[in-house]
């Protein structure tokens, strides 16, 4: 019995004295941390610097580009758009930076950037490597509208311009060929131009 | 301070209204600075930024909260009692505010020179446990309910070793009234009664260490009184969602939480008056050296609040350091740890008071 309160009186002081060392050790601890610097990163002031291969809005140098439509083609959500115009001869529309001949007119390059799903799977077919992704990624907008990207050099009118001249071009081909058919078509008479006769 | 006032004015409600104005602007002011530092306390601790938006170091992000909370609606459900629902935050707040009433800010301002101050003012603040049950009960909801009783067991339970410190120190110091007590510490910080009180007798050095256990004894059992970490298991917000203020909302919650803040002023207050000489300054006042009397009275008030936001910044400190006790470790440390000590530490107190 004498033990018994010997022991109990031991382990009642140990308890005293570990709850106040304990709580003055992490009172220690806390101390320590109200000195030591925020680790938050306040971000619309302060970025963290982006890994290399970061993934955000994709960017078309239109100048590069030559309609190749590959990019589209590759596209799972199929967020890109392109409408293509072939030159008439006598425009120059330039070389890319890569030396290749440019000979189509993009007249739309339209990326839907609310469909894309940053897969990249678009960068790599391209030829001229003009599709890319930047480091931007706050691009939110109000208006679901303006997150469809144009990245044509051309406006509208210009574009309808192009088509003109196009389809006037392809006209005047079509004419000449016609005329050319009917020249070659007049010393035989006798016989009407046939497809199996080219 | 009333006298001041009533010959200022020669006129008995306008004076006690001054009277009465000066410690709830103290109230206000210290629950919007408390909840300021305890975000910042918290947010420093945890390594992170805390409020930096609103004004420099995010300072009056209180006022902005304090705003919103002003305008919000005054939303109560159909189910709650509704006259107690109604009466208890102000009970609650009335409570604490009332404890503000004998504390002496300096040796010239208080509210009343009551002569039984400390007695008045662990009955005041005791009367909180009133609107506690009361918001809780009439709220109708079950985490009210449960809060408001745990509160009620928790501060009733550690009002005894409250109690008990306050008696020792009454046995010393043979007063009630704490301007009285605050004027027995004065000179210079070792007449403080965690160093044994005044005088150079042998009584004074014996009573150091017991003067050490009864402070510890009183801070754990005021911080329990205030039901802050790790003593908060009525307003534990991982079980109870906000304990006995869990219907409340828009001012009635910002009651609570004024009331809160007042009661952790007040205690610490109450722990400075008894432990570390309440207004008195610890190494003497410029304002006697320069013979400029008002500079005194304002030194007194510096320092004094001085400390009394060094006991805040403790409790701070505590809950951030601390997890939540479970309830029957709670009455664990209430009734065999601290109520014994308190009691050998009165006997022993009693017998070096009488050498």
């Amino acid at each position: 019995m004498q033990k018994d309160g010997i022991e109990f009186m031991r382990e009642y002081l140990k308890n005293t004295w570990d709850g106040i060392y304990t709580v003055l050790v992490g009172m220690r601890i806390t101390f320590k941390h109200l000195f030591t610097p925020a680790v938050t990163i306040q971000y619309p002031e302060v970025k963290v610097k982006l890994p290399d291969r970061v993934r955000n809005r994709l960017y078309v140098n239109i100048d590069d580009c030559i309609g190749c439509d590959q990019c589209a083609r590759a596209c799972p959500v199929s967020c890109i758009e392109i409408d293509t115009v072939k030159s008439i001869p006598g425009e120059d529309l330039g070389i890319t930076s890569n030396g290749k001949k440019k000979a189509l007119w993009v007249t739309r390059f339209d990326i839907d950037i609310a469909k894309c799903c940053y897969c990249q799977l678009c960068v790599f077919p391209c030829p001229t490597e003009c599709i890319y992704m930047t480091d931007v990624y706050e691009f939110s907008e109000y208006e679901r509208a303006n997150l469809l990207y144009k990245f044509s050099a051309l406006n509208q009118d210009e574009a309808a311009q192009k088509k003109v001249n196009y389809e006037k071009f392809q006209a005047e081909k079509e004419a000449q060929k016609a005329a050319a058919a009917a020249a070659a078509a007049k010393p035989k008479p006798e016989t009407p131009a046939q497809p199996s006769a080219n | 301070m009333y006298q001041f006032f009533f010959d200022l004015t020669g006129n008995v409600i306008i004076s006690t209204l001054a009277v009465a104005l000066v410690p709830l602007i103290c109230v206000l002011l210290v629950t919007l600075f408390g909840v300021w530092l305890e975000r910042k306390v918290s947010a420093w601790m945890q390594d992170r930024v805390g409020p930096n938006r609103i004004g420099p170091y995010g300072i009056f992000q209180c006022v902005a909260d304090f705003v919103k909370m002003l305008q919000k609606e005054d939303a109560v459900s159909s189910e709650v009692d509704g006259v107690l629902y109604n009466i208890a935050p102000v009970l609650v707040f009335a409570g604490s505010f009332a404890a503000f009433a004998v504390i002496p800010f300096a040796s010239t301002i208080i509210g009343s020179q009551v002569e039984v101050g400390l007695f008045y003012m662990l009955a005041a603040s005791s009367f909180v446990v009133a609107g506690i049950l009361m918001g809780g009960w009439s709220s109708n909801n079950k985490y009210s309910l449960l809060g408001s009783m745990r509160s009620a067991a928790q501060i009733i339970s550690y009002e005894i070793p409250t109690a008990l410190v306050v008696l020792s120190m009454v046995m010393l110091m043979g007063t009630l009234n704490l301007t009285q007590i605050s004027e027995m510490q004065t000179g210079n910080f070792w007449h403080w009664n965690i160093f044994g009180g005044p005088g150079w007798a042998l009584s004074k050095f014996l009573l150091i260490p017991f003067m050490v256990v009864g402070f510890i004894i009183i801070f754990i059992s005021t911080l329990a009184e205030v039901n802050r970490t790790p003593f908060d298991i009525p307003e534990a917000e991982s079980e109870l969602v906000a304990g006995y203020f869990t219907e409340y909302c828009g001012m009635k919650y910002g009651m609570f939480m004024l009331a809160e803040y007042g009661n952790m002023f007040a205690v610490s207050l109450l722990v400075s008056v008894l432990f570390f000489g309440g207004y008195q300054s610890p190494v003497g006042y410029l304002g006697n050296v320069l013979g400029i009397k008002w500079l005194v009275s304002l030194e007194q008030f510096s320092w004094f609040f001085a400390k009394g936001w060094f006991f805040i910044f403790v409790q701070m400190w505590l809950r951030w350091t601390l997890p939540r006790l479970r309830v029957d470790q709670l009455m664990t440390l209430c009734w065999k740890y601290l109520i014994p000590y308190a009691v050998i530490n009165l006997v022993i107190i009693g017998i070096i008071s009488l050498l």
